[in-house]
Parts: structure tokens; sequence; C-alpha cells
């Protein structure tokens, strides 16, 4: 069994905790359907996103360019880092030439792909996340188990278990007022004690050099208003072209991420605040890779909404930690492989290949086409387990010479009929762990056929 | 009308009664049904692990078998987007030769022949909408998009009498077969088909028809280890069971 599969049998296990998390993500595309259902429009304002970011990556260094040109002009620096690594550096040098020791960050998936927590940390810089949930997951030192929920597979009553022990709250406190209430004044403190505040970018505006970032807590406007430095990390595939294209994205965005009309905060930065700093450190981190291959192309036009982790069937059931990625469901599956397709080989299987992630995706991102597309490279590249080989193989040859394939049915049908139980159902079969087999019929359509149309 | 029939190969060897009754509805319709001999798999296994190798020899000899007709149908919207939707990586431009003359069944009726069905099948249906027959071959509108509702498959089935189909909460999530995802993420599969089948007991309807038995089949493996009254018929079944009562 690969990595996935045993991680969902383990959280399937819980079936109780199981079933309430299905439900609770099922609610969130419940939501974003009832708000997509207040834009007549929205189908066609789904294609005119997926034409501007088609046509943005067709162009994409020379919108980079004209961002950096603005962006320098608004008076921020601007920073290139190759892959994570380079991005750590850089952040880490201007911490340290601020001689900055505690920083407040909002929620950045890219900071999280990169690992620049520990990164941090061990540098003896504290990092605290601000947005509620990532500071859940950072007391827990658990990764997000979503991109936009990141604590979205714990219960109120973990998180009261949780806060009793980190902040002090009365023990068995569950009510989540109370304890957002708790965790408002703990990040208070954080927030006036921070030197420097690190943004993630939700979209980056070429003809302007300013971007924006989208919260629902203000907690990185709060962050970047208080000390004077701001340092703002972003993907290259973040670069939209003309502000005015944020109408399209920012409608998309939050209706398609958790069903509301507009993210709490969308807050635009345009250059340093008078008398700080604001680094903006640009990542390719795999993207151009990605870039480079036409067939994958289409998964860097990601606004990172979770749309497609809602609705997709296997992500319910099976949590975020299961993919072991820091991007998890359908896109996380898309996105991972390119980074190290040994590694992550796994991923692009996990999927039924219902093709919801592909509907629901606000840039129509052809995910599930993506999902199969990535079995064809990893088959290609010798990737795939061995008996999926073997497998494909035999069926060729079974498959493409009729007589074989009749002898085959004949013979499987057969053994099904005659066999024990136990020769059928025992470990190997991992089919009928759960489910029974076909019964198989006495003659197949087609001996049934030639014995309707007089043929012996 | 001269249909060539494509029977996909697990409904050839294990449930051969959706490709006759199938044959029965076709004719009923006023076609005069072929079912070509030599044909085995459209390929939809390997392609779908990945193995366009493997599967091209397969598109190849789908081509060979089908190509020269105007007019093939099968009860199985998976398999026939495999046909449609699949067959360019594998096959270059030839696959469009194939494209627009492959059909599923209820689709073919609805579209091509603009059937009406009329009979009597006085059950509590539940409705199970196959992804690829819903997704990639629009059977019906699907509820993550904004576009006007429509439904093939319940368009057809409007005209019977007695009959009462019943809507799942969740009306078009997967049942959780996709191919060798059953085995592959067995845990998954078995819970997604699970949860479905509970959604159906509410409703308490005697039976789930569907465009594809490949689903039914993983549904009714369920059904039947669980030792649920509940059984599967495909929806070619149910049709031609109809007919024949009107």
């Amino acid at each position: 069994m690969n990595e996935h599969a045993q991680n969902a049998t383990v959280f399937l296990r819980d079936e109780a905790r199981s079933a309430w998390h299905d439900q609770a993500v099922w609610w969130v595309r419940q939501k974003r359907d009832r708000a997509q259902h207040a834009i007549p429009e929205w189908e066609e304002l789904r294609s005119l996103a997926q034409h501007i970011k088609a046509h943005t990556l067709s162009r994409l260094p020379d919108y980079l360019e004209e961002f950096e040109r603005n962006a320098l002009a608004n008076g921020a620096h601007v920073h290139w880092a190759r892959n994570g690594d380079e991005h750590n550096r850089i952040v880490h040098g201007i911490l340290r030439r601020h001689g900055v020791t505690r920083l407040v960050k909002s929620k950045s998936m890219l900071t999280e792909e990169c690992h620049l927590n520990p990164y941090l940390v061990e540098r003896g810089i504290e990092v605290v996340d601000t947005d509620l949930g990532e500071r859940i997951v950072q007391f827990l030192e658990q990764p997000p188990s979503h991109i936009v929920m990141p604590a979205i597979h714990l219960k109120k009553e973990d998180i009261g278990e949780l806060f009793h022990d980190k902040l002090g709250t009365p023990k068995g406190l569950s009510d989540p007022k109370q304890l957002t209430e708790a965790a408002r004044q703990h990040l208070r403190a954080k927030f006036l004690a921070a030197q420097a505040g690190l943004t993630g970018v939700n979209f980056a505006i070429a003809e302007t050099g300013g971007f924006v970032v989208c919260t629902n807590e203000g907690n990185a406007d709060l962050g970047v208003s208080l000390p004077p430095l701001h340092i703002a990390c972003m993907g290259v595939e973040k670069i939209v072209p003309r502000a005015k294209d944020l109408g399209v994205f920012l409608r998309l965005l939050a209706r398609s991420a958790t069903g509301q009309p507009i993210t709490t905060y969308s807050a635009h930065f345009h250059g340093p605040r008078p008398g700080g700093e604001l680094h903006i450190v640009i990542v390719d981190h795999g993207r151009s890779k990605l870039l480079a291959r036409p067939e994958f192309r289409r998964s860097l036009s990601c606004i990172r909404c979770g749309a497609c982790l809602n609705t997709c069937p296997v992500y319910r059931r099976s949590g975020g930690h299961s993919y072991g990625v820091t991007v998890p469901g359908p896109i996380g599956s898309v996105l991972a492989p390119s980074v190290d397709p040994e590694k992550h080989s796994a991923l692009p299987f996990a999927s039924s290949l219902c093709g919801s992630c592909s509907d629901v995706c606000p840039v129509r991102i052809d995910l599930h086409h993506q999902l199969l597309a990535w079995r064809g490279d990893l088959a290609a590249q010798g990737l795939l387990p061995q008996e999926k080989t073997v497998g494909a193989k035999i069926g060729r040859i079974v498959l493409s010479h009729t007589w074989l394939y009749r002898l085959a049915g004949s013979l499987g049908r057969f053994a099904l009929r005659v066999l024990p139980r136990p020769l059928l159902y025992n470990r190997l079969n991992a089919w009928g762990q759960t489910r029974e087999l076909p019964v198989p019929p006495a003659r197949s359509f087609r001996a049934q056929w030639r014995a309707r149309n007089g043929k012996s | 009308m001269d249909v060539a029939l494509f029977v996909p190969c697990y409904i050839d060897q294990f449930y051969p009664q959706v490709a006759m009754a199938t044959v029965e509805l076709l004719e009923r319709h006023g076609c005069r049904v072929i079912f070509p001999e030599d044909q085995t798999c459209c390929g939809q296994p390997m392609s779908n692990s990945g193995f366009r190798d493997d599967a091209r020899p397969l598109a190849e000899k789908f081509l060979r078998v089908f190509g020269k007709y105007d007019h093939v149908v099968s009860p199985s919207g998976s398999c026939v987007s495999m046909v449609r939707n699949h067959y360019e990586p594998l096959i270059g431009e030839r696959a469009n030769t194939m494209r627009g003359r492959v059909f599923e069944l209820c689709e073919f009726l609805h579209d091509v022949l603009k059937a009406k069905v009329k009979g009597r099948f006085p059950q509590k249906v539940g409705l199970h909408r196959s992804c690829h027959g819903l997704r990639e071959l629009r059977l019906g509108s699907g509820s993550e998009r904004f576009v006007p509702s429509h439904d093939k498959v319940k368009a057809l089935l409007a005209g019977i009498e007695g009959l009462e189909i019943c809507e799942a909460t969740r009306p078009d999530e997967c049942c959780g077969f996709g191919g060798t995802f059953a085995v592959d993420e067995a845990a998954i599969s078995s819970r997604m088909g699970q949860d479905r089948i509970r959604e159906h007991e509410k409703n308490e309807v005697s039976l789930i028809t569907g465009t594809d038995t490949s689903c039914l089949m993983h549904l009714e493996g369920l059904l039947r280890r669980e030792k649920k009254a509940i059984r599967v018929l495909h929806v070619a079944e149910l049709l031609a069971q109809a007919e024949a009562s009107a």
C-alpha cells in the first residue's frame, strides 16, 4: 500500500471523526455553492480569470520585470530566489541586518513550502504565526492540513485542550468565542513586541508594483503596521498584469475559498510605510519547471482558494496530512510531483478522477486531467510500482487478442464460480476486504449474442 | 438506423444482461444493432494507470473495429469518455475521427433518437450520477457549475409511470469506484461508496440506478457484503423493463 493510502486507512479508522471531517469540509463547499449562485456571470468570470492567467503565464518574465521596476520605483526592495533555500537565506539575511529576533507572520503557503519557520527558529528568531489556525498548528508543531483552513482537522474541544495547555484557558473550555478571545490577547502581545512582519502575497500587480494580501483576521495588516520592517514572499505565479484584473480575482477568491462575498481584509501595499522598509522576495521553487511543460502549465494559474480540496471526496475522507506535502488535495497532487516525482509518485493516484475539482476551480484548471497526465509521466519515467507495470503489460497482451480475451474471461468466470471462498477472499484481494465480487454469469454477452442470432 | 454496439469488457464478462437490455432498447427504438465481435476493451484501465504504451494498441484496435460505423453506442459513460476525450494522447489526431460518433446510451436516446421512453416501473429509485458521464460527457449540469440545470438521464426516466426518482443529499458525489483506485485506495473507495449508500438508504429507495455498471458493481459489492436490501440496476435494464411492462 502506498503512503497516502496507508495514512488514509489510519485516518478512516476513527469513523466518527473522519465522518465529521468530511461533513465539516463539505459544509464549506456548500457555502461556496451558495455564494456562487449569487453571481449570474460566474462561469464568465471563471473564463476571464483563466484567460488572464494564461496570458500572464505566456509572458511571465516580462510581467515579473515590470513588477520589479514598479515596485522599486515605489521604494520597495526586490529579491529573487531560485528555490526554498535561497528564499530562506534571503529572509534571514534581511532580519539579521535589522537585528530582528521577534517576527510575526501572516499566512503564507509559500513559506510553509520552503520550511522557513524551522530555518529561522534554528537561527534564534522567534517566529509567531498570527493567523488563528496557523497559530494552533504551530503550537502543535504540525503542518497545516488545509491551505485556507490550516486547523480544519481539529475540533473545538481539541483547541480547548491545547489552549489550556499553552495559554492557560480554563480546562474543558470549548466555546469558540472565548477561545478566540484568548488567542487574541496572546497574539496582541506578540504583535506589539514584533520587530518585523512577514506576509504572503495573493496578487502582485505588474503595472503598479503593488500587491494585495487577503486575510479574514486583519492579522497581516496589524503585523506589518506596527513594526517598521515588512517582508512579503511570493511565488513567481502570483502576478496579474493590471490593477483592474483584481476585480475578477477578488470576486472569485473568497467565494471559492469560504463562500464569503469578499475576504474581510484585502490590503493593498504600494511601497514601504514612512520610515519603514518593504522587501519583496520573489521565489521560483520548481514553478518554472511546471511552466516549461505545456500539459502542467495551467496548474500555475492556481490562486490557492482551496475549493478543490473542499470538493474532493478523497481529501475530505483522508485529511490534509495524509498527502505529506504542504499543499494537499488535487492541486497539491499536481504540484508535488514536479518538485520530487519519485517521492510523490502516489499522489496523482490519490484520486478517483471524478473531475469535481476541475469544475469547481475558479480559474478552470483541468485538475483531474493533469492528475491523469502525471500518471502517464510517472509511468514513462519508470516510477510506478512493478505490479502495476506488469499488470498493464498483461492487460495489453490479453486485450489485444480477442481469442485470448475470451479465454481469459471464461477462465475467470469459471474460477469465480468454483474456487472456495478463502482462495478468493484473502489478504491479497483488496477489493474483497469490504466488497463482494460480482456473481459470474454462465455465459458472456458475446456468447448470448451469438446464440440469439443463431450462430453457434 | 444502424448502430454498432460497444460493450465494455467487464459488462461482456460479468453483466451481460446490461448489454442485452441495451440491445432491446435500441431495437425497440428503431435501430438495427450490430455487435462487432472483434471488440475487447477501450484501454481505459491501462490509460488511467498511466501506461499509455499499453493502452495505445487497444485504441488502435478500437478504431479498426468501430471506425466504419457512424453510430457507436455503449451503456457506459466512462468508456465512451475514454474514446471521446482521452484517445488523443494515445493516437493523436486520429482520435478526432471517432469523437463525434461514439455515444453513451442515454445520450444517444436523448440527443440522437430523441426517444420518449414510455412504460411502468412503480418503485422508489435512487439515481447515481456517474462522474465521467456527468463531468466529461455532460449528461447533466452538475452541482459545481452555474449553468442551466439539465439532466439527460432524468429526462429519459421522466416518462415512466410510477417511477419515483429520489435525489441524494449530495446529488453527484463520486461513489469511489475510480478503476484501480478501488484497490489502490481501498479504504477511501469503500467509505465513499458506503456514504453514497447511506444517503440512498435515508430516501428508502428499493434500488439504485445509473449509467455505469462499474460504479454499480462497486456499490453492489458493498451492499451484498453488508447484506442490505437495496439492489442496483443499470439504467438500460430499468428502461427496458419499464418499456416491457407497458
